[in-house]
């Protein structure tokens, strides 16, 4: 403690108080950075486990797929698709904007996501085709990358309502800039020009923001009842 | 450019908190002495020193005659206590108020042209031959316990000035609960400066001075629209010692309405930064302890981290209310969309929040203690609601008026 004498007043500057209350302070600053780490860790290992899951779904689909070679179209049984894309989807879509989230994890995460996405699309491809049912799903790329995509966000509230609408159409949504192979192979074959947003929908190419009611008139399949495969149970 | 963003936002956190946990801790170590005071205060006074209280009145016909009785209704020796009541060039009937007053013994009347209150205060204080010396403002009223609570403190030799509590005079607008709380708030941060030796407000309600103060400091001065705050900077400077009697009630009626409450609020931000501008020796000056060193310092660099940080809170709600804008024009309102998420994942968990999280903790705690120490016990009325919810709506307003008009040196008006 030190003590600064003038005239009759004595003036107290007690430094220890400073320092324990920046020492306080600077432990909750500590603190929130750890429990924000922690949070955002736990939230990378719960978008891993929900990949995990996926991938697992697609393997017993898979499995089952080939298997049907044996038995007919209506032994499929209600989910026969992983049901978990869409909120992954949503989960890493958030995380997109989440800047304290590692960069390094999410990207391997995203890669995995789009790469479980093609492998449900050819499927599901597979599936419409033997079992002859009106296919019921949307090629949607898009862009993360500032000022090139302005209507992606809003694209994106149309296919979540969309999807919210219509629990069996499926909506297979990839980063058009992102460095996959696969999302290039997928770009190439429907010659995808980088005129974002884009809609893939019965072979069919949409450039351009639409609205829901456009996207009711252009798959008229999605009216129809398709839960008998694709339902939710 | 986003780095030094990010600088300022977590400068201004760490400066917020740092300055919040340091009052908790202040608090933590005063209890005793904030019990003993009340022992001390309790007591009987053996010597009631002589003390008068001046009453500056510029257009208070409706309020004035209420402050002097609340005075003169002071439990104090009657020959102990006078008042001076200057009419400093009203144009109301503050004059014809007066004049019922001008034959009682314990009050004295003068009548002088308009120069502003600190000429009416000056004009007062040549007449003075008491002890002590106060003023209260005529918009405001005296507990009659209030002088027993301060006189005791001038029993040390060394203590030249007692501030006193000041509370909303009967509450009924929105704006007037917000004060309420707001002056409790006030209440309990001018206890824990009393404490830090670093008052830098000896406010125009109430506070009494040793009269030797003014012989020796000189009266008072225009101090940018804030004499009294300008007072006590200059006491501060010459190392009187000020302290704050936080038993010591005062009421003062206050703004009811947004336009008188905005102009009071810029002139006293106004007045605190010019006069920081002058006495901006006394910054970072280890000569005159915690309010050189830290309370005069963070004063002013709250306003500016206030501004900041409210400025960003709102601009991030308001490109959130724009996405949600977006999203309605897009796809229309649906419940199960637009309805937020309780799934953990969607909530923020970046430093920011968690911070922000902790910084509105300790507000609550030292709210809660504010409300203690003002009250006598804290509970959840309509005021803390207000308070809590619009209170930092409109507080840039002033801070970014006062701050303006510091830097282009625009005046600014009294009323």
């Amino acid at each position: 403690m030190e003590v600064v004498r003038h005239g009759s007043l004595q003036v107290m500057i007690d430094s220890k108080k400073y320092i324990i209350a920046f020492i306080i302070t600077a432990a909750i600053f500590g603190t929130a950075i750890f429990v924000s780490n922690l949070l955002s860790q736990k939230k990378l290992e719960d978008v891993r486990a929900i990949e995990n899951r996926v991938a697992l779904d697609i393997l017993s689909s898979e499995t089952q797929f080939a298997l049907l070679e044996e038995t007919s179209c209506k032994d499929i049984g209600p989910g026969f698709l992983s049901q978990e894309l869409g909120s992954l989807g949503e989960k890493l879509s958030y995380a997109e904007n989440q800047s304290e989230l590692d960069t390094n994890n999410l990207e391997y995460l995203k890669r995995s996501y789009f790469l479980l996405e093609i492998k449900d699309y050819l499927l599901m491809k597979r599936l419409t085709e033997k079992c002859g049912i009106e296919p019921t799903f949307i090629l949607y790329f898009y862009s993360t990358i500032k000022d090139i995509c302005e209507d992606c966000d809003k694209m994106g509230y149309v296919l979540t309502a969309l999807r919210d609408k219509y629990p069996d159409l499926r909506v297979y949504s990839f980063d058009y800039h992102f460095d996959v192979g696969a999302i290039n192979t997928l770009t190439s074959i429907y010659k995808v020009k980088p005129d974002l947003p884009a809609l893939i929908i019965n072979g069919q190419t949409y450039y351009g923001f639409h609205s829901v009611e456009d996207l009711e008139k252009a798959v008229p399949a999605l009216r129809v009842a398709t839960t008998s495969i694709l339902g939710t149970d | 450019m986003a780095e030094i963003q990010a600088l300022i936002l977590y400068s201004s956190l760490f400066l917020t908190l740092f300055f919040e946990v340091f009052l908790l801790i202040t608090y933590l170590e005063i209890r005793e002495e904030l019990n003993l005071e009340e022992k001390y205060l309790n007591k009987n006074i053996e010597r009631f020193p002589t003390v008068t209280i001046i009453v500056p009145c510029f257009n208070e016909e409706h309020t004035v005659k209420k402050t002097i009785l609340s005075i003169l209704n002071l439990d104090y020796p009657k020959g102990k206590l006078s008042i001076i009541a200057v009419n400093d060039g009203s144009t109301d009937g503050t004059h014809r108020v007066l004049a019922k007053f001008k034959n009682h013994p314990q009050v004295a009347i003068f009548s002088k042209e308009n120069g502003g209150k600190h000429t009416a205060l000056n004009f007062a204080l040549e007449k003075v031959e008491s002890d002590l010396v106060g003023c209260l403002d005529a918009d405001s009223f005296v507990n009659s316990e209030a002088l027993k609570k301060i006189v005791p403190f001038f029993d040390d030799a060394s203590i030249m000035a007692v501030a006193p509590s000041i509370k909303v005079y009967e509450p009924r607008s929105v704006l007037q609960y917000i004060q309420r709380i707001e002056y409790n708030w006030g209440i309990f941060l001018r206890r824990m400066l009393s404490s830090l030796g670093a008052l830098y407000v000896t406010p125009g309600p109430f506070s009494i001075f040793r009269t030797q103060v003014f012989r020796e400091l000189g009266g008072y001065r225009a101090g940018h629209y804030t004499e009294d705050l300008e007072m006590a900077m200059r006491m501060q400077k010459h190392h009187y010692k000020i302290v704050n009697s936080h038993g010591a009630h005062v009421y003062t009626v206050t703004p009811a309405r947004l336009v008188a409450l905005y102009k009071q609020r810029v002139r006293w931000t106004y007045g605190f930064l010019n006069n920081a501008i002058d006495y901006r020796e006394m910054f970072f000056n280890k000569k005159y302890g915690h309010i050189g060193i830290f309370i005069l310092p963070i004063a002013t660099s709250s306003i500016f981290s206030t501004l900041y940080l409210v400025g960003y809170m709102l601009w991030n709600n308001l490109l959130s209310a724009f996405d949600v804008v977006v999203k309605f024009q897009t796809v229309g309102f649906n419940w199960k969309s637009s309805l937020p998420s309780y799934d953990w994942f969607f909530f923020n968990t970046s430093v920011m929040p968690i911070l922000v999280l902790s910084g509105v903790i300790l507000t609550f705690v030292i709210l809660y203690l504010a409300l203690k120490l003002a009250d006598g016990r804290a509970r959840l009325s309509r005021g803390v609601f207000y308070y809590l919810t619009l209170y930092i709506f409109i507080v840039p307003f002033w801070l970014t008026k006062a701050v303006f008009s510091t830097i282009f040196r625009r005046q600014i008006s009294w009323k």
